[in-house]
């Protein structure tokens, strides 16, 4: 017991002197053929056409972005797809000194936020530029920034980042998720 | 031991298909879920604990059940855990659950979608990762070693392995699950087939599909509430054997046969004696190793879903088989079932579960 | 239908480092299972089940590495099941254990978490291409920091506490042989000045990458009262989850580990856990949670958890409520053993045998461990006496 208990190896006789293996390099290579799900599909397409697409829960009508066929909070199934503005507000954000692996043209640091749309009931992910990263706060008010139409795909990444509107801020305890009440209509303050 | 509380399926759920396109795991599970709870009256509110089953391998995604959560509905908070096992084993940890008191019901899923990628080469990976994944043996060409020395042992003939291929493909007609099914398949037909790792033919292996299933459990009166029959798991142990190849012998599976005996002796029933038995079995040959093996009796009907040989979802076919013993209880009137799951390659680990009706 | 008593009779850990080049995955588990049968006073044959637990099976690049490791672990013709409950996994791990026990299944099981990320790449597991999204976070540090950055702004808390966390941990560490990070010479001015890497994270206050496994042996009171040496018996154990993102989430004080404290403290019989619990393990794997956690365990008031920082309270030397005393994951991360070492290190307090980091008189510690977007939860808490 003590031996292994060590991390000791002991080696048979006819190993004696034989250059022991350190480490052995095995790559694993995996392919994956993804096919987008309905809604996915619907959600990329409306980018190609400058156009957010949500999910509004059939239960208190809270939008949920990106559309992924279900209120998490009820395990029930969506499908009624509504048009979101391309403006909202800063929930939360991280300015990161990193780059992200594989990805290129992101000079550090960058801001990535929690966008809020205005009539959305949760944010979804975005880059934020057009000011210094020490400008951006909890509540900034930032629409979005589409790349030219001729350089369009059915990607979400048509919107290049989310700038500063210069409207006034949301304030900090009605920002990000806390920005939904059912029934409200038009949630985030805007 | 003998289980402290009675503990029964109350309902099932199952879908599977070829391939799920245009449907996430997410998706494929809501309806799913919905389906098992409401079969009971249930809500998620009222389920005391949750448990599921699930591989990132599938999805090519790190912690890809953290999404799947959406599915379910999960606030207010639930009580709730994950195995990266075939859903068997994750009804195995509800069924503990249940055991130790504190809650009286579980829901329990579990689901793959393999389509997306290349099952046999990513069950290559299951293997000893120093020695055997770096050679990446194709999941049926190591099946079919086991499947070799079964015959050459005189255990089993090439006409049998045939019968067993036939009788998934005939039972497996109107099971809306199945992906495999033929009214008028002949054990000449498979016979004729070529093979795809010799000796095993297409029909003796297992069809690759997508899918999911879901598991209502409740303990005692609970059970009786919400049931007009429930189907009374008398019995669940898990067994697991050694993991190399060339360590024991294939033309056995020592796990399932101590499985069986322990799940027997807890539920005192005799394997000899039951209606009907769920095997899953990804090949022929483990199918006849298994009704070997298990000691089941010639009155037994075997796989009458037609088994994981006519739709075989990884992570969730050891589940389905439950589902299906126990739905032959609930809803067709059968007595005592048999269900079998098992994971890694050969029959390395194996799941007994023994039902009954009264 | 009473739960049965459970008891932790023995703890095994292997040294936290980088790379243990030394063993392989094998390895690595059987020395730290060995190592608890050990402290246990038990074989291998005493043991009737197995339960393993760690984080993304990409991490190691191998699918569900239990099938392999069922050998090396003395499993063969027993139970073995696998969880993975992302960073929670280590505490769900022992929790599922412990639930064979109360359950009446088994008398004695042998739980285990471990990571070898070495062995892989975790960088590359974690941003695996996922297609339809976006790729924007560069690590958990970027999913972590927004939430941070609002507990801080909501909180008033004065921008070093966090530094004051990550320079106790790693103090704390040097005073756990087993902890991976040992920087004797690190002073509070150096946590301080180390770079930005997600605002408001410094390096200084992110935890590292670490080989290593921890285990437990659990048993039942007849198991426990027949240990030779002290035992830690489970008062309370209790699991949560809830989804990642949905409208009214309080993200930095979620639901799901509020509900998972109070359930463990009214099992445990605790109702003002600031002055019944001795010593804390927790799951802080960026300095800024040992605050947010304090209160949403309920150790302290909202918004008030980081004055338990500023006035030392938490500190070994002197702290009325000494957390993470081993170091804690700011000082060693092997990420599916990560909860695990919370919950043996909180035994192993009760019991008396943590070290130099003992806490003088422990009798009750809490364990924890979360996971996800701070979704899943796994707490428990561990006493010397019977309960």
């Amino acid at each position: 017991m003590s031996e292994a208990a060590e991390g000791g190896v002991r080696l048979p006789e006819s190993l004696r002197g034989v250059e022991p293996v350190q480490s052995v390099r095995t790559p694993i290579r995996l392919e994956y053929d993804y096919r987008p799900s309905a809604s996915a599909e619907s959600y990329l397409r409306a980018y190609g056409e400058k156009r957010i697409i949500g999910h509004r829960s059939p239960v208190d009508g809270a939008v949920f972005i990106p559309p992924r066929g279900v209120d998490p909070r009820h395990g029930v199934a969506i499908s009624e797809e509504v048009d979101l503005p391309d403006t909202g507000h800063v929930g939360n954000f991280c300015v990161t000194h990193l780059p992200i692996p594989g990805r290129k043209g992101l000079e550090v640091p960058y801001v990535s936020a929690w966008i809020h749309l205005d009539g959305a009931a949760v944010g979804f992910l975005g880059l934020v530029s057009g000011c210094p990263s020490d400008e951006v706060r909890i509540g900034m008010r930032v629409r979005a920034v589409w790349k030219p139409d001729d350089e369009l795909g059915t990607t979400a990444e048509n919107i290049r980042h989310w700038e500063p509107t210069g409207e006034p801020d949301v304030p900090l305890e009605r920002a990000g998720n806390q920005s939904f009440h059912a029934g409200r209509g038009d949630e985030a303050g805007a | 031991m003998k289980p402290v509380r009675e503990v029964a399926v109350v309902s099932t759920a199952v879908h599977q298909v070829p391939a799920l396109t245009g449907t996430t795991e997410v998706q494929l599970m809501v309806p799913l879920l919905n389906a098992a709870r409401d079969a009971v009256g249930l809500t998620q509110a009222d389920i005391g604990f949750t448990c599921s089953g699930s591989s990132d391998f599938l999805a090519g995604q790190a912690f890809s059940f953290v999404q799947t959560l959406d599915a379910v509905g999960a606030f207010p908070p639930i009580s709730e855990s994950h195995v990266e096992m075939d859903g068997a084993f994750a009804l195995y940890e509800a069924w503990v659950k249940l055991q130790a008191g504190e809650v009286d019901t579980a829901l329990v899923f579990s689901y793959g979608k393999s389509s997306p990628g290349s099952l046999r080469d990513v069950l290559a990976l299951q293997l000893d990762p120093y020695f055997l994944a770096p050679l990446w043996p194709p999941a049926d060409a190591v099946a079919a070693i086991q499947a070799r020395l079964l015959l050459e042992a005189g255990k089993v003939s090439g006409e049998e392995l045939a019968e067993i291929a036939v009788r998934s493909q005939r039972n497996a007609v109107g099971n809306p699950n199945a992906v495999r099914s033929s009214p008028d398949v002949a054990v000449e037909d498979v016979m004729a087939e070529v093979p795809i790792a010799d000796p095993l033919r297409p029909s003796d292996l297992a069809v690759e599909s997508d899918g999911g299933c879901a598991i209502v459990l409740a303990a005692g009166d609970r059970a009786r509430q919400l049931c007009g029959r429930p189907a009374w798991i008398r019995g669940i142990d898990h067994r697991i054997d050694a993991h190399g190849l060339g360590t024991r012998d294939l033309s056995r599976a020592p796990s399932a046969e101590l499985a069986a005996s322990v799940a027997a002796a807890t539920a005192d029933l005799a394997i000899g004696s039951l209606d009907i038995a769920e095997l899953h079995s990804p090949t022929t040959s483990q199918e006849a190793i298994l009704i070997r093996g298990l000691g089941l009796g010639a009155s037994t009907e075997v796989n009458p879903s037609g088994g994981a040989l006519a739709a075989n979802t990884l992570m969730a076919a050891g589940l389905v088989r439950i589902a299906e013993a126990a739905r032959r209880i609930i809803d067709d009137g059968a007595d005592r079932a048999l269900a079998h799951a098992t994971s890694g390659p050969c029959l390395q680990q194996n799941l007994v579960c023994l039902m009954t009706g009264v | 239908m009473a739960k049965q008593r459970t008891a932790v009779l023995g703890v095994g850990q292997t040294k936290y480092q980088s790379t243990r080049g030394d063993v392989s995955m094998a390895g690595l588990v059987r020395e730290a299972a060995l190592r608890a049968l050990v402290d246990a006073g038990l074989e291998w044959s005493d043991v009737d089940a197995v339960v393993i637990g760690k984080a993304p099976d990409f991490f190691e690049g191998v699918m569900m590495p239990e099938l392999y490791l069922a050998d090396a672990l003395g499993c063969v013709g027993k139970p073995i099941l696998r969880v993975h409950t992302a960073g929670s996994v280590g505490g769900s791990t022992a929790l599922v254990a412990a639930s064979l026990v109360q359950g009446g299944v088994h008398r004695r099981v042998l739980t285990i978490g471990f990571e070898k990320q070495s062995e892989s790449n975790a960088t590359w597991a974690l941003s695996l291409p996922q297609p339809f999204s976006v790729s924007i976070n560069a690590g958990a540090g970027g999913y972590f920091s927004p939430i941070i950055r609002r507990y801080m702004a909501r909180s008033g808390a004065p921008d070093l506490i966090g530094c004051m966390v990550a320079f106790k941990d790693r103090q704390h560490a040097l005073r756990n042989p087993y902890a991976h990070l040992h920087q004797h010479d690190l002073t509070f001015d150096q946590v301080v000045e180390a770079p930005m890497l997600w605002d408001p994270i410094r390096y200084s206050e992110t935890c590292p990458s670490s080989d290593g496994a921890c285990a437990m042996v659990l048993g039942d009171e007849a198991a426990g009262d027949a240990a030779a040496g002290p035992v830690a018996w489970v008062h309370g154990a209790a699991m949560r989850s809830e989804a990642n993102n949905f409208p009214g989430r309080d993200e930095v004080n979620p639901q799901a580990s509020r509900d998972c404290a109070a359930d463990v403290f009214r099992q445990a019989g605790i109702s003002d856990p600031r002055s019944e619990i001795d010593v804390v393990e927790m799951y802080v794997p960026f300095s800024w949670y040992e605050p947010m956690w304090l209160e949403s365990i309920g150790f302290a008031e909202r918004d008030a958890g980081w004055r338990m920082v500023e006035e030392g309270a938490t500190h070994l030397d002197g702290g009325d409520l000494p957390v993470n005393c081993s170091g804690g994951v700011l000082s060693s991360n092997p990420i599916g053993a990560s909860g695990m070492i919370r919950f043996a290190e909180a035994a192993l307090q009760v019991r008396g045998m943590a070290g130099d980091h003992q806490v003088e008189g422990a009798r009750r510690a809490f364990g924890h461990a979360y996971g996800g977007g701070a979704q899943y939860f796994a707490m428990w808490v561990v006493g010397a006496d019977r309960p």
